[in-house]
Formats: structure tokens, sequence, C-alpha cells
């Protein structure tokens, strides 16, 4: 039983031990057909239409494999700078359960396709930005399973279900699995780092196109591996927490997992090796099965298929198709908008690069890109706990409003205004401006009027300013944007109260 | 042809499909008379666990309609043949000879369905066999043995002992059978038929319910080695669903069997595949046979490949490793039989419980020494120690076919036994395949065809040509050259003294 008093605080978690983490991710192949046969892969269809005698596994059906998923691991192999082998096999992993219609899953084992690589990340801290090179042990191929639905229980969980449906038409999706090796020395940021790593190779296969990266639709799945040891002692037990499906989940998964693991050897307590299974609603995981009676697959060569042995020459053409990879690109980005390093690296973690390249390809100013989606767009992000990728808002929508804004009938107030009502689903921009009224008023004699008002409410203000303060009129100004709800042009208010004193700047 | 149309199914293949083409016999009169002769025969024979009747007939009368239309057809087309029950046929029943498997109807057809059909082969029906192709006399059908033509009270071989039935109690010209230690070439041997394995990946496998994936082959038996060569044709060549099949041009095996020549070919006696443990009618008939090839011009050599010695224990490794992984999706899910689902039990329960039920013996005994020998810990000393007496055994073809052009020794070391002379000694049963296994682990290609009767109790021996790897044609170059001169000392064909039914 997992309780909250079974934990003890991550600062003094940290304060005892260190962590080594690995992460073992999954990831469906955006490939047109499956792994071994010709279905189609999209998401969504109909349960079971997606399927023939191969992926149903039919008596007699023959797995062949599909040349576009060998590319796309190539391609990721290569990009995470990993060694291609000559030759390798495909495995059989072997254990009964219905999801798996051949109650053996073909897979690789000890002839991965890729081996040896590594992925650098980077992550904040307060002392600026902090690089950790995340090695990667192997790449390899495989296929999914079906996926099943437990109906007529209250959980939706095995236990207690009435009956359970399969769905094979994610029977033998093509997926990779990407296996770090052991982590050490990131100390308190290992959570981030898990983060920035799954983060990184998520931006990895967009870039290379071998995937989209759907994790709603569960194509990317995590099971994050942690141990605690004393500085100085051998690594600790490890527990391994399966089916982590969303980046923030990732370093959720890692922070309660060295909490609790601190809690059970700070009490003189052994940390068992097991799999444990992650509650996205608590952000706390439960005890699975222990792996002290861990099944055997009982791994052998897939006798169906034959050698995956790809040429120098293939591996060599790959190698040069690969595009531009993310951290060169964010190397340009950086260069070319000329920002500093601390501020690049918060649209980095905001996930808003692609968002403010998109903009700027909109003819979005740069700086104004940057601004909204690192600002009050990222704010709504956060406020909402969504990605900054999914807050609904089109570069289109950013450019209409900043055209607003240079033509002087928004400011930066309505245009916030603007931008809650198109993510409140009020409309477009323009429906927006007009349904909620916002537009800057820009009537002199109004504005005159609005100035005469707070001049008389604060004459000592007005005084020091005919008197060169020229600093207070700020105090004035404000009153007048108070008056007209923001919708003035502020520097238009200081120019008129200005001209109105007879003072200038 | 007056005597032919009173016995069409005495015919080979080769011999109808010739009167079709000239008009002189329609494919449905052919069928019809084989499906006469199944309905006359088979319940002492029980070769066939079903039969395609009105799919037949309505077949052969189509091939009839497009030859009366001058469409020109291939060369066994409106030819009957009986197809082992292990390889799928789109919505006919398709049991593996196991309960496990009742009721099932596949939604799709096999390759070589498809090419039989391709080749306007009329399929008669599905024939018997051991269950899951494990076995060597086809008692372990969970459908009741087939018995042997020539005495019932005889084993006909096994797994494929309704396919090599079938032909020797003239219910059918040809079937097509499957090998994975010897299930084509013993059953042949026992029965006084022609079977031939193929190299490995010569047919495809897709829709051939497996049984141990690097070692089984569909291949054509016949009752003569024209008759095969025009089978093995008509199946054979790369199929793009089966990774392992061959992408290269099918050796030109009926070019061969019309050519029947051993002059100046080297052949090569197997010096482990015989003596000691073999009997001794067999031995003489394989020895007559040896003089014979010399006489007609061969350079017979004899050669050595002492790997062989292992092959029957590591094939009994690597054959239910295997085994024990392709079956596992028998497990009452999504097909066949379901037992124990009360809505109470849970799936592990009714999985286990279905496999109980619907497995037979020799079944779950090879499901568990494969899972035993797959295990975690146990896998290098069983699994790969028997991979490397498989890479032996292939270097020792390999060395042999330097010396030799092709190789032969008995197919069998006995004639046929009685059923239930075998059935509780596991290791005996074994033992019938011992000539035969060394060809499945290396891949390469071989033929059985019968040499005459041993003088000790009348029934037909077996004579195992092998040749390397896609030469699959030095076989039938072989077989034929034998083939005629034995027919030629006797008259006949050996089938032709099978006792009447």
């Amino acid at each position: 039983m997992t309780t909250a008093h079974d934990t003890i605080a991550f600062a003094d978690a940290l304060k005892e031990f260190e962590p080594v983490i690995g992460l073992e991710t999954h990831v469906e192949l955006g490939t047109n057909s499956k792994m071994f046969c010709s279905c189609p892969t999209a998401f969504g269809a109909e349960s079971n239409t997606q399927v023939c005698p191969v992926c149903l596994g039919l008596p007699g059906s023959m797995p062949v494999v599909n040349r576009a998923a060998v590319e796309s691991t190539i391609r990721m192999g290569l990009a995470l700078n990993c060694d291609i082998a000559s030759w390798c096999r495909f495995a059989r992993k072997n254990y009964f359960y219905p999801d798996m219609p051949k109650d053996y899953q073909v897979s690789q084992y000890d002839e991965p396709l890729c081996t040896d690589g590594y992925l650098d990340v980077t992550v904040e801290t307060d002392a600026g930005p902090r690089e950790f090179r995340v090695e990667i042990e192997r790449v390899h191929m495989e296929e999914d399973t079906g996926k099943l639905t437990h109906a007529g229980g209250a959980t939706g969980r095995i236990h207690g279900a009435d009956y359970s449906l399969v769905d094979y038409n994610r029977a033998g999706i093509p997926l990779i699995e990407i296996v770090t090796k052991p982590l050490v020395g990131t100390g308190e940021l290992a959570p981030q780092v898990a983060k920035a790593y799954v983060t990184e190779l998520r931006d990895l296969m967009r870039a290379l196109g071998v995937s989209d990266v759907r994790m709603e639709e569960g194509s990317l799945r995590c099971d994050v591996n942690v141990s605690l040891n004393r500085p100085g002692d051998p690594w600790g037990t490890r527990s391994e927490t399966k089916n982590v499906n969303s980046l923030r989940s990732v370093e959720r998964a890692v922070h309660s997992e060295i909490e609790r693991q601190a809690a059970v050897l700070s009490s003189g307590g052994r940390v068992v090796q097991e799999t444990r299974h992650f509650h996205e609603d608590t952000g706390r995981s439960t005890s699975g099965r222990s792996k002290e009676q861990a099944e055997d697959y009982r791994y052998f060569p897939e006798p169906d298929l034959v050698p995956v042995a790809p040429s120098t020459e293939w591996v060599d053409e790959l190698r040069g198709t690969l595009p531009e990879l993310p951290s060169a690109r964010r190397a340009r980005l950086r260069a070319e908008w000329g920002v500093g390093e601390h501020e690049f690296q918060t649209m980095v973690n905001a996930g808003a690069l692609e968002l403010i390249e998109a903009s700027i390809a909109e003819g979005v100013d740069p700086a104004a890109a940057r601004k909204w989606w690192t600002g009050e767009l990222l704010r709504i992000a956060n406020d909402r706990e969504m990605e900054l990728a999914d807050v609904p808002v089109t570069p289109a929508q950013i450019r209409r409003v900043e055209s607003l804004v240079a033509d002087g009938s928004l400011n930066d107030k309505l245009a916030r205004q603007v931008f809650d009502g198109v993510i409140s689903g009020e409309g477009d921009v323009d429906e927006v401006v007009a349904g909620r009224g916002l537009a800057v008023v820009s009537d002199d004699s109004s504005l005159l009027a609005a100035i005469d008002t707070a001049l008389a409410e604060q004459p000592d203000v007005a005084d020091k300013i005919r008197g060169g303060k020229v600093q207070a009129a700020g105090a004035i100004v404000g009153a007048v944007m108070k008056a007209t709800r923001g919708q003035a042009d502020a520097a238009k208010v200081r120019a008129l109260l200005l001209e109105r004193l007879g003072v200038s700047e | 042809m007056a005597e032919m149309t009173t016995d069409l199914v005495r015919q080979p293949a080769a011999v109808l499909a010739k009167a079709m083409a000239e008009g002189e016999v329609s494919s449905e009169d052919v069928t019809r008379a084989h499906l006469e002769r199944i309905a006359e025969v088979d319940e002492q024979v029980h070769a066939f666990l079903h039969v395609l009747s009105d799919e037949a007939i309505s077949a052969a009368r189509a091939v009839d309609s497009r030859r009366a239309g001058g469409e020109a057809l291939g060369p066994l087309a409106g030819v009957p043949l009986a197809l082992k029950d292990v390889l799928t046929m789109k919505g006919v029943p398709t049991t593996c000879g196991s309960r496990i498997l009742e009721g099932w109807r596949p939604p799709y057809d096999s390759t070589v369905v498809e090419r039989l059909r391709a080749a306007d082969v009329i399929i008669l029906g599905k024939t018997n066999m051991d269950e899951f192709a494990m076995g060597s006399s086809t008692e372990h059908s969970a459908y009741g043995p087939t018995r042997n033509p020539w005495d019932l009270e005889r084993i006909p071989g096994g797994s494929g002992g309704g396919s090599s039935a079938s032909i020797a109690a003239f219910e059918a010209p040809l079937a097509i059978g499957t090998d994975t230690g010897g299930s084509i070439r013993q059953p042949a041997a026992v029965t006084g038929t022609v079977g031939v394995k193929p190299t490995y990946g010569g047919v495809s496998r897709y829709g051939l319910v497996a049984l141990a994936s690097s070692l089984d082959q569909a291949g054509p038996c016949a009752r003569t080695v024209m008759d095969a060569a025009l089978l093995h044709a008509a199946i054979a060549g790369h199929d793009p669903r089966d990774s392992t099949s061959i992408a290269a041009p099918v050796p030109d095996v009926v070019g061969a069997a019309e050519r029947g020549d051993v002059r100046g070919l080297r052949i090569g006696l197997v010096k482990e595949l015989g003596g000691e443990g073999y009997q001794a009618g067999v031995s003489q008939r394989f020895a007559e046979a040896v003089d014979i090839l010399t006489s007609l011009g061969a350079e017979v050599v004899e050669v050595s490949c002492p790997n062989f010695e292992y092959a029957l224990a590591a094939y009994y490794l690597i054959l239910p490793s295997e085994a024990s992984s392709n079956l596992a999706r028998f497990d009452g899910m999504r097909y066949g039989l379901r037992d124990g689902d009360d809505g109470q039990r849970s799936v592990e329960e009714v999985m286990a419980l279905t496999r109980e039920a619907g497995f037979g013996a020799e079944v779950k005994r090879r499901i568990m020494i494969g899972t035993y020998a797959l295990s975690s810990g146990y896998y290098d000393a069983y699994y790969g120690q028997a991979q490397k007496v498989r890479t032996l055994i292939t270097r020792d073809f390999a060395a042999a076919f330097e010396k030799a052009d092709v190789l032969i020794s008995p197919t069998a070391p006995t004639t046929a036994f009685r059923i239930g002379e075998k059935i509780d000694d596991p290791l005996a049963m074994y033992l019938n395949d011992i000539a035969t296994i060394p060809v499945n682990l290396a891949g390469n290609a071989a033929m059985s065809l019968p040499v005459g009767l041993a003088p000790e109790d009348g029934l037909p021996v077996g004579l195992q040509v092998m040749a390397p790897p896609m030469a699959d044609d030095r076989l039938y170059l072989v077989g034929a050259a034998l083939e005629a001169a034995l027919v030629d000392r006797w008259g006949h064909l050996l089938i032709e003294e099978a006792p009447e039914l």
C-alpha cells in the first residue's frame, strides 16, 4: 500500500540520495501500413476494420517486414548518433494475452537495428541552462498489440469488468523502442532531464517525419526506470513505472518515484524490483507485478522472417536525407532571432519554437511573435494546464491582431482580450473585436475630456507636470486609461496631455 | 483409350491431363470417377477429413467449359488433387488434424491453393494427418488414423498419411503434403508412391499452418516421378507474402523428369544412413537400386556425414521450440475450440482449459519440451546447441555435395509398421525419420520413390535422393531414370501390385 505518508519531500530525498534514471520510449511510426502486413494504420477507424490474416495472426499467415518502418528506424538511429547493424534479426517474445493475436510479439531482442548513440538535452536551472548527454543503448523495431477495453466495471480496469473487448486495428502497427543507458549525475534535475529527453525525442521524430507523435492518442509511451543510492554506494534496485504517456507525467513519475524510494530506504526498507503503474490523476504510482516472479519471454529468432541487412550504401543514402535536426535548428533560430541564451531557453521550454517560427512565416514581426507565444499565450496555456501547441490560436490570428495594433485599432491590453475571446470560442479575431466592442478610443475630444477630468481630480500632479516633472504624467495617463477601460492608446493620451499642459518631453 | 475410361482413377495425372487436352475425357468425368472411388474405399482407408464433392464438380465443369471455349489451359488443368488439411483454403474447414481447430473456416487461400486454382487443378478435399503434423503414422490425428492401402492394419506414414494413402488408394492422382522432418517422404516410402520435399523456400509457406517454421515445406505427392514434377512446377516459385521464399527461377523439374538420365552423374551413398537399424529387406532393395543406378551409367561413391548422428537430437529441440511458439495462438480466444468459458473463469483459465481439451498428447509433449528448451537459463544449452548442430549438418551436406551431385539413402529404416505398434514409444516413432530429418535441418531438396517390396513382409521400400539447395531438378533426373528402369524390370509401376481394396 502506498499512502501519502510513504514519501518524503523531494528536496530532502536529494540531500540523502542520488538518482539513476533510465527511459524506454515506445513510439508508433507514421508509416501508411503496418509492420508486417499492408493494413492501414489510420487512428480512429471502427474497431477491427483495419485487419487481415497477418495482423490477426490467423493460422498459416506470415509476416513480411515493412521497408518504410526499417527506413524510419535507421533514420532515427542515425539522428541519435547510433551504429546501424549491418545484419540483425527479429525475435519472438512469447507470452499469452488476448491483445496479442499470436500470443507472441515480434520484436527485436539481442540483435537490435541501432545501438550506442546519444542525445544531448538542455534543462533550465537557476544558474542558467545545463546540458546533459543521454546515452542511447539501442533502438529497435517491434509490432504493437491490440487494444483491450474492459466493459461493465466501475474503473475501466480488468478487475471487476463484466467482459473485455479487443480491437486489433492497433495490432501490428510499427513501433520503435528507444532505450537509454542508465543516466547518472542528474541529481535534483532528474525529473526535468527525463522530461527534456522525451521532449527532444519527440521533436527529433517530428523533424525526421518518422512519426507525428500524437501523445493524446497514445502514440508515445514511456517506461521510466528509477533507482536511488547513497553517494559512493553502488546503484540501488530499480523500479520500472510503465505507460507514462505525457511529457508532464514523465517528469512527475520520476519526481514521485524518487520521493517514494527515498522514504523506503530512509526507513531502512528495501526497494523491490517491480513494475509500477502510473496514475495520471494522482501523479503517483502503485505496485504492479513483481519482477521477481516475472514471466520468461522465451525469446528466440523469428523463423518466419529473414534477417534485416541494410547495405552501407542504403544507410549512407539515408544519412544524406536527414533534415536539419532540432539542436542545429535551435542554434540557427537563436542566431537569426538574435536573442539571449536565457530568453531562447524559455521559448524552448515553453515548446514555442515551432509556433513562433510559424507565426513569423505567416508575416508576424519576430519580436511580436516571441512576445505573444512566451507571454500571454503561455500564461493561458499554464492556467488551463495544456501544452502551448494545443492553445487554439493560429499564426494567422496573431498576424491579424498585430496588424490591428499597428494601425492603432487595438492596444496590447485589448489584444489580450481578443485572444481570450478567440480561445473561449467566440469566433475569429474580427468577430471577437466586434462582439466585445473592443476598439481603441481615438476620438481626441473624448480623450481630452477624460484628460481634463483627471487633471481636475489630481491638481497637484498637474502642477508638477507644468513645473517640468514630465515623468509624473504617468499618473494622469493611468487615470485616463482606467476611465476609458483600457480602450485608449496610452502613447496618444500622453501626447495629448503634454500638449494640453504646454510642456514637451 | 477405351481401357482408360473404364479405370480413370488408375491413370497418372500426366495421362489424364493429356486425355483431357485431346478431348477424350472431361474433367467432370475424371473428377466424378475419383469422387466415386473415395465414396467406395475411403471408409476403409480414411484418407480424407473433408470431401468437397459439389465444389470439385463445379470447378471441373468450369474447366471443361473454358477448354470447350478454346482457352489454352495449363498442363494439369482439370486434374483432381487431395490437399493436406494443414493448408488453408478459403471457406473450407482446416483442422490440422486437431480438435482445437474444429469449426474453423479460414477466410483466405494459402499460396499453394491459389497456385493450384490458377493451374486449374481440381481440389477434391482435405486429407488426414497427425495433429499439427507431429508424427510419423497419422495415428496422432484427433479424427482417427488413416490406413495403409497395402495393408489396412498398417500405418500410411505420417504426418501426411492421408495424402499418401489417398494416392496409393487411387482416390486422387496427386496430393499436396508438407514435410517438416520427412512427412512427405516417409509416407511416400511406406505407400509405394513418390514424394518430394522441395528446397526450403522453394514453395511458399503462406497459408501453411506452421509446425516448425524453419523446417516446414510443402511439396508434391504422386504415383509417378513425372506427375510429381508437374505438380512441383505448379506450386513452386517466389511469393512476396513469404519472406523466406526464394526469389529465383524454379529449377526445371519437368524437363529433368522428361530426360531422366544419370549418365556421368556422381551419386553419393551416405555412410551414416544405412546398415544397423535398417530392416534387411529395406537394405536389400536399396542395394539393388544402387546397382541399377550404376548400370545406368552413374558413378556411385561413398560419402560420410559424421554430424548426421546428432540430427535427430537437434531436430527434437528445434522443432518443439518453434512449435511451442507457433501453437501458442490456439488459445480459444479468436477461433476454433473454446472450453470452460462459463462467464466466471478468467481468460487464463479458459485458455488453459481450451488447450487441455483441444490438444492431443503428442502435441502437448512437444509444446512442453519446446517451452523448456527456450526457457531462460536453458536456451543456450538446448536451442543454441541445436542450432550449432544444424550448421554442422549443413556443412556436412556441403562437403558431400563437393564429391557427389546427389546423395542417396533408404527413405525410412523400416517398411510400414502396424497401427498401435509404436504409439506408446515416442522415441521409436521418432527414429522413423532418422534418414529424412537432416535434409530439413539443412534446407535442401529430397525425393522418395519406390524401389520394390521388402521380401520379408511384401511392403514397399522407398529410396531417398537428396540434392543441394535449388538443385531440385537433379532429384527428377535421378528419380525418372530409376523409375523407368524399375518399370522396365517389373512391367508396371510398383503401385499396381497393391492389393485391391
